[in-house]
């Protein structure tokens, strides 16, 4: 096989358990996202805009979406001879097989697949973020650093420095200290998840992690401590533009409604960065005479009759006459019947909301509701119909294997 | 429908376009704010299971090519059988080719001879419709037709000439053709699509462009029509004839009807085109759209009405366009408003310009223009 300077490989096995519903069929890289896209999409993208035309995805939760999804990789350009995209799960050797215990167990089990191509350079990515990024630019600074990983890093706010991977950086850039989702932090630059490394150095790192029985194969617990510990020269490599990890059911509605500012930090429609997609050619959304639709984002074959106010719409959803959609995520081929209301909630793909049925509304005083997330946002599953009397107080998960007496007839 | 070829002729006249097509074949004409005309021609036979598709080229042809490449978007990127063009010999110094569909079958008869299907159906491509060609099949199949004309009876085809009116008795027979008769005989009209045996092409296309004949359907099958068996297959969908400014701007805004646009897009198969990774259309706060279609990467703080948005429009604070068709990458300065017009791609509206037409003379401004 032709050699590659450097080989991506993006984890993508992930459950996404804090996604709750949303994630119940799927892996979290499937989950829509922006009203067209899917989150693994973003990742895609950039590799193929930096100019990486070789990306092994590792797959293992749910992968069935995944891999119908990225095909042959010619919807990003990456349908490629001696390269391209290489969809990797978990396989069966003579001694038996395992599942990818870790992330650095994942990228181990496929060392012969990166071998292969021989590369000077491994790209890590996880493809459960949102962000437009130049790999290419990291891996010129990766170089001019003469280091054996750089990991991109991006400022967080120092009260939420616990729930990340934390690097603290000399004046040249060099790490000095990581914390693993430290107590107290000594920096506010997070690890994105994005790593490059020196192909010969980590797969001597990934062999001897492996042989190790009380690691848990995981990158930031033990493979970028056990290289700081040896003194390996490692670099930050700092990231100032919009990035969001969509792990949570109040992060993935963030990040959507990020993109409904006047001026989004995040540019879905930048001809130099384009935002790949699987298309389903569908043909452009019909606007009807008495629809009313205001800060919000549409994609194609969506039939909008009714009033959809700051939210996004993804590909194929009917609004009808009449119904109302307010701060809400209405995922692919979603229909909300005439006069239903849709407020602060995201629906689940092809899910039916009957007319008049009310979702997302106050509860009244007295009743008692199981709020789920910070934001108090309703989420509906996919798949499931609605019936014409329902009223869904806001905050609920409306999922059937939540609800014990979920009718048959509301599966649609 | 591995026994059924698929044959797309570019070579219908254009005049009645006027801008539209001074720079490119009918085939080519943007419709339906992300589509070419062609797209529905070439997805429906796609979409009956056609694998074998030629298409006729004669002139013009370039933005054509730019649109379907390798056929890849139709899945006709094909070891085997898939998208084949075949260009009419030229004519001389400009380069043109000759727009004569025998001549132009002649010239590629080698493509007809290889071809390993029985049958073929041969076809314009100015009818927007989403139509079941292995319905047609069957009925061709069924009668045992020489050759089954599809036709149409939807009253505004022939309000909007030329069109080739047909009389089918009892079982379907065609009795009789008429081109634009004064004298409306039949509200049948032919949308220009024949099935036949492959044999039976190649044997009217050999002895005809032989005669110099030019046209495989009035000079060649038409006088042959109490010889052969030739059979009606009514197709009731939605049918659009785009033969002029007029019934372009016509079925154009058909789309606007939910009904027309559920036709034509979910009926029998998704209508393909080709994919350009636009992001979704932003509404901001503040705009005003209704009864429009709006393609991808448009962003809209304006006002929209009854109207078609094509890729990547952005439609201003102030701007205000009604009933008009806005076509990929307009830019319109601020103030600008639009009645009755059509913007070809890539037109520039400077500051405060009104541009007002009329519906049954739509104010066409041609691509790159500046105003």
């Amino acid at each position: 096989m032709q050699k590659k300077e450097v080989v991506a490989m993006l984890l993508a096995g992930g459950q996404g358990s804090r996604l709750g519903i949303l994630t119940k069929k799927l892996a979290k890289p499937a989950v829509p996202f922006g009203g067209k896209y899917r989150i693994i999409d973003f990742t895609l993208s950039n590799c193929s805009n930096s100019g990486i035309d070789s990306v092994g995805v590792l797959t293992q939760y749910r992968p069935l979406t995944l891999n119908a999804y990225i095909g042959i990789g010619s919807a990003w350009d990456l349908d490629r001879s001696g390269g391209g995209v290489s969809v990797l799960p978990p396989y069966v050797r003579e001694q038996g097989g395992e599942w990818y215990k870790g992330t650095a167990n994942a990228v181990y089990q496929n060392i012969d697949f990166i071998a292969q191509q021989n590369p000077e350079y491994v790209l890590i990515l996880s493809g459960d973020h949102i962000y437009k990024m130049d790999y290419s630019k990291m891996l010129s600074y990766h170089k001019s650093k003469g280091a054996v990983a750089t990991i991109a890093v991006i400022p967080v706010p120092w009260e939420e420095t616990h729930r990340f991977g934390v690097m603290k950086a000399d004046e040249n850039g060099r790490i000095v200290e990581f914390q693993e989702k430290p107590k107290v932090a000594k920096s506010n630059l997070a690890s994105m998840g994005v790593y490059i490394f020196n192909w010969k150095e980590l797969r001597s790192y990934l062999e001897a992690d492996e042989a190790d029985p009380n690691s848990s194969n995981d990158f930031g617990k033990n493979i970028i401590p056990n290289m700081l510990e040896a003194n390996e020269p490692m670099y930050a490599y700092a990231f100032k533009e919009y990035w969001k990890d969509v792990g949570t059911i109040d992060s993935l509605w963030e990040a959507n409604m990020d993109l409904l500012r006047k001026d989004p930090e995040l540019k879905l429609n930048d001809s130099k960065w384009k935002i790949f997609s699987l298309n389903q050619t569908l043909p452009p959304q019909l606007v009807g005479p008495g629809a009313d639709v205001q800060g919000s984002l549409l994609s194609d074959g969506c039939l909008v009759l009714g009033k959809v106010h700051h939210s996004v719409v993804f590909t194929g959803a009917q609004i009808g006459e009449g119904a109302e959609v307010i701060d809400s995520v209405i995922m692919p081929g979603v229909q909300i019947g005439r006069g239903a209301t849709v407020h602060k909630a995201i629906i689940g793909e092809n899910t039916i909301v009957e007319p008049g049925a009310k979702i997302g509304v106050p509860a009244k005083p007295g009743e008692n509701v199981e709020i789920s997330n910070e934001n108090g946002i309703t989420v509906i599953e996919d798949n499931v119909c609605v019936p014409q009397s329902m009223r869904i107080v806001q905050g609920t998960v409306l999922s059937v294997a939540a609800w014990p007496e979920f009718p048959e007839e509301w599966i649609s | 429908m591995r026994d059924l070829l698929g044959i797309i002729d570019l070579a219908e006249p254009t005049e009645g376009l006027r801008e539209l097509t001074v720079h490119r074949t009918l085939g080519a004409v943007p419709f339906g704010g992300r589509y070419r005309v062609i797209d529905f021609t070439l997805s429906n036979m796609v979409n009956a299971g056609i694998r074998n598709v030629g298409i006729l080229l004669n002139d013009r042809f370039g933005p054509l090519l730019d649109h379907i490449k390798d056929g890849k978007e139709w899945d006709l990127n094909r070891q085997r059988d898939g998208m084949f063009l075949l260009p009419a010999p030229l004519r001389g110094d400009s380069g043109e080719g000759i727009s004569s569909n025998l001549i132009n079958l002649q010239h590629n008869r080698g493509y007809l001879e290889k071809s390993r299907q029985e049958y073929a159906v041969f076809s314009g491509c100015s009818m927007i419709t989403n139509l079941d060609y292995r319905a047609a099949f069957n009925y061709h199949l069924e009668k045992q037709a020489d050759i089954t004309v599809i036709y149409n009876q939807t009253a505004n085809l022939s309000a909007n000439p030329p069109y080739t009116a047909v009389v089918t008795d009892e079982k379907g027979r065609v009795m009789d053709i008429a081109l634009n008769p004064v004298q409306c005989t039949s509200r049948k009209v032919s949308l220009n699509m024949y099935i036949m045996r492959k044999d039976l092409l190649i044997n009217l296309v050999d002895h005809y462009s032989a005669r110099q004949k030019r046209d495989l359907f009035t000079d060649a099958i038409m006088p042959r029509l109490d010889e052969l068996k030739i059979y009606g297959f009514e197709h009731t969908g939605y049918v659009g004839a785009i033969n002029s400014l007029k019934s372009y701007y016509q079925h154009s805004m058909d789309l606007l009807k939910p009904e027309v646009w559920k036709d034509l897009f979910y009926t029998h198969g998704q209508i393909n085109t080709k994919v350009k990774h636009e992001a979704p259309v932003r509404y901001l706060e503040g705009s005003k759209v209704s009864n429009s279609l709006i393609a991808t990467g448009c962003t809209i703080e304006g006002t929209v009405e009854n109207s078609i948005l094509f890729r990547g429009v952005e439609v201003g604070p102030g701007v205000v366009i009604k009933d008009s068709i806005v076509m990929q990458k307009a830019k319109l300065g601020p103030g600008v408003s639009l009645r009755n017009v059509i913007l070809d791609k890539d037109v520039t509206i400077s500051e405060g310009k009104s541009l007002v037409g009329d519906p049954s003379f739509p104010l066409v401004i041609n691509k790159l223009a500046t105003v």
